[in-house]
């Protein structure tokens, strides 16, 4: 509720809605990695707008999850300079790693793959994203690294 | 080494941190600004600089701020927009995560000379670790005095808050920006009105780009006169380029706009030359909306003169020969790379982040994906091209926005340039599914590194 509080404060009295794409990705945060209608509900009655204002905000943007999503969203850049550095054989490989196709999640539910559109790391690429920090200069060996990195700290966490 | 502007403390360990930057001669200019000028007089010293708008379109930046309207009692706003989204470019970037007090003292004295109390950076939502260290700078220089109330005992008051966006090409366009920074969709407004008379919660709005903004920096500190003269013709200043692709060394490089796009591309200062001794075939000089030119009129313009790496130069030939400067993302393409399918991405890309106002943007973008698509995929008949090229006419200048112009360029300059690679896609169909047209284009010879 602070958090949110400072949010809000950002902008003039009246002007609340402004709040609303920070507010969504607090509410993201908070919800798992993704936005069940509930949440975005209860965003509407926290801003004093329409359900249907936030939905509508909502699907538009690429960043909110409408579906449950795992703990560590791939999400791979497959455009233009980073498809001429070779992405393509990175997607190609992380679905085989591990076996699953864009979109889809690991059965542990510890793994999301998600193709996105530039990213702006476009001298650093093959890349990816996975939450807040950028993933650059991706190799096969670097993949199998990442995995290997967030497995063990789950397995550090049980 | 080049003059350097914006990127002279890149290096500074620390820099990144109030102490140091101001140690280093930070906020100088916000001081003179502050308490030696007026409004009008940096607003003029803008002007003769010659600063264009370094987020693509390129518009003078003094000339914008003079449209802004000043009726009485109403707020006045100014943005910052670091929605960078163009493909090949990463500017913005480097410069908010290596140098973020630069930026917060561009929009200091900015800020100072529009008279917007309240200044919003809108950044895109992916760059979230570059947004939190804009907040810290920001509490440094609240901390410090340089923003908050009464800044310097000038009796000016400004904040500037720090606005994530959530991913959406369309919101680097201004009036989407605008509407997404009220909470709303990235759709774009009809103008007229401007932002400028009627922008963010109808207020009197200038939205900069961030490159832009902290350009105003050195401005004040040597002068418009002295800034203009830096640089050649309206390519004023110094530019920050963000060099992608098959180079050897990608990353971004602040140049004063007289260097050949050849030595930008060969010398060890800048890209060091096509990556694994490979030949140089294509490059998209300004970001992935303005068209793409083959070796041969990348490096020369079509009378044969040397091409430079400036607004003018890169224009040389208009859209038959030449192409844009545009945000500054230069990306190069190898001898291995298909023409057909990077227009194929670039499609697929437009498709994706057409905020679906416009019937000519929203269907037309999906067309030229799935045509590209049976073309890449060996499906393709020589009608096609044509289409395409029918597509892409239908969709330029018909939109509210630019998005639509920007995903028709790329398809129209790929077949202008390289119709014979469209066709012997079509006309080998098996084949174009295991080997590379390569540079076969090519009936001169073609540029070979020494």
């Amino acid at each position: 509720m602070t958090e949110f509080k400072r949010l809000v404060a950002r902008y003039p009295e009246g002007k609340q809605k402004s709040a609303l794409l920070p507010v969504l990705h607090l509410a993201q945060d908070s919800f798992g990695g993704w936005l069940p209608t509930e949440a975005m509900d209860y965003v509407a009655v926290l801003l004093n707008i329409e359900p249907i204002e936030v939905y509508e905000v909502a699907t538009f943007y690429s960043m909110y999850n409408l579906k449950p999503v795992g703990k560590f969203v791939f999400e791979v850049c497959q455009t233009g300079p980073c498809m001429i550095s070779g992405s393509e054989n990175i997607i190609t490989y992380i679905q085989q790693q591990l076996g699953i196709q864009p979109g889809e999640t690991t059965k542990d539910c510890l793994f999301t793959l998600k193709l996105v559109e530039c990213l702006g790391a476009c001298g650093y690429a093959p890349m990816m994203q996975v939450g807040k920090i950028y993933r650059e200069h991706l190799t096969k060996e670097k993949v199998d690294a990442i995995i290997a990195e967030y497995r063990t700290q789950v397995a550090a966490q049980n | 080494m080049g003059l350097k502007l914006l990127l002279e403390k890149a290096n500074v360990p620390g820099i990144r941190t109030y102490d140091v930057y101001r140690r280093e001669g930070g906020y100088s200019a916000a001081e003179k600004a502050l308490k030696e000028m007026t409004i009008e007089s940096i607003v003029e010293e803008v002007k003769k600089s010659g600063l264009r708008g370094r987020g693509g379109a390129g518009f003078p930046a003094g000339m914008k701020w003079s449209f802004i309207a000043k009726p009485e009692g109403v707020p006045r706003h100014l943005v910052c927009n670091a929605d960078e989204s163009e493909p090949g470019t990463f500017k913005d970037r480097y410069l908010m995560e290596f140098l973020p007090h630069l930026l917060l003292e561009g929009l200091l004295i900015s800020s100072f000379a529009l008279g917007s109390s309240d200044t919003y950076i809108y950044i895109r939502g992916e760059y979230a670790w570059v947004a939190d260290i804009l907040e810290e700078a920001i509490g440094e220089a609240t901390k410090n005095g340089w923003l908050g109330k009464n800044i310097l005992g000038t009796g000016f008051d400004c904040m500037i808050h720090v606005h994530r966006g959530a991913g959406a090409y369309i919101c680097g366009e201004e009036t989407a920006l605008i509407e997404s920074l009220e909470g709303k969709r990235g759709n774009p407004r009809i103008k007229p009105p401007f932002p400028a008379i009627q922008g963010l919660w109808m207020r009197p709005t200038v939205v900069n780009n961030v490159e832009t903004l902290a350009a105003v920096v050195p401005i004040i500190k040597m002068g418009g006169d002295e800034y203009a003269k830096i640089g050649v013709g309206r390519s004023t200043g110094t530019k920050l380029i963000s060099a992608c692709g098959n180079i050897n060394k990608p990353g971004v490089y602040e140049i004063d706009m007289t260097i050949s796009v050849e030595d930008f591309i060969y010398s060890d200062e800048y890209c060091g030359g096509i990556a694994n001794g490979k030949k140089l075939k294509a490059c998209i000089p300004g970001g992935s909306s303005v068209p793409i030119l083959p070796a041969n009129l990348l490096l020369k313009t079509a009378k044969g003169e040397t091409r430079y790496m400036n607004y003018e130069s890169l224009s040389d030939g208009g859209f038959a020969t030449g192409s844009m400067m545009g945000s500054g993302g230069f990306i190069i393409l190898d001898e291995d790379q298909c023409i057909v399918k990077n227009t194929l991405t670039l499609a697929r890309f437009y498709r994706h982040e057409s905020c679906g106002q416009c019937s000519p943007c929203r269907e037309g973008t999906g067309w030229m994906e799935k045509i590209l698509q049976k073309i890449e995929s060996g499906k393709g008949e020589v009608s096609d091209i044509d289409l395409l090229w029918d597509i892409q006419r239908k969709i330029e200048g018909n939109t509210i926005c630019p998005l639509g112009d920007a995903a028709a360029w790329p398809v129209a300059a790929a077949i202008r340039h390289f119709r014979d690679e469209f066709e012997w896609h079509i006309n080998n169909r098996e084949l174009s599914q295991t080997s590379n047209f390569g540079l076969q284009h090519y009936a001169d010879p073609i540029h070979v590194p020494a």
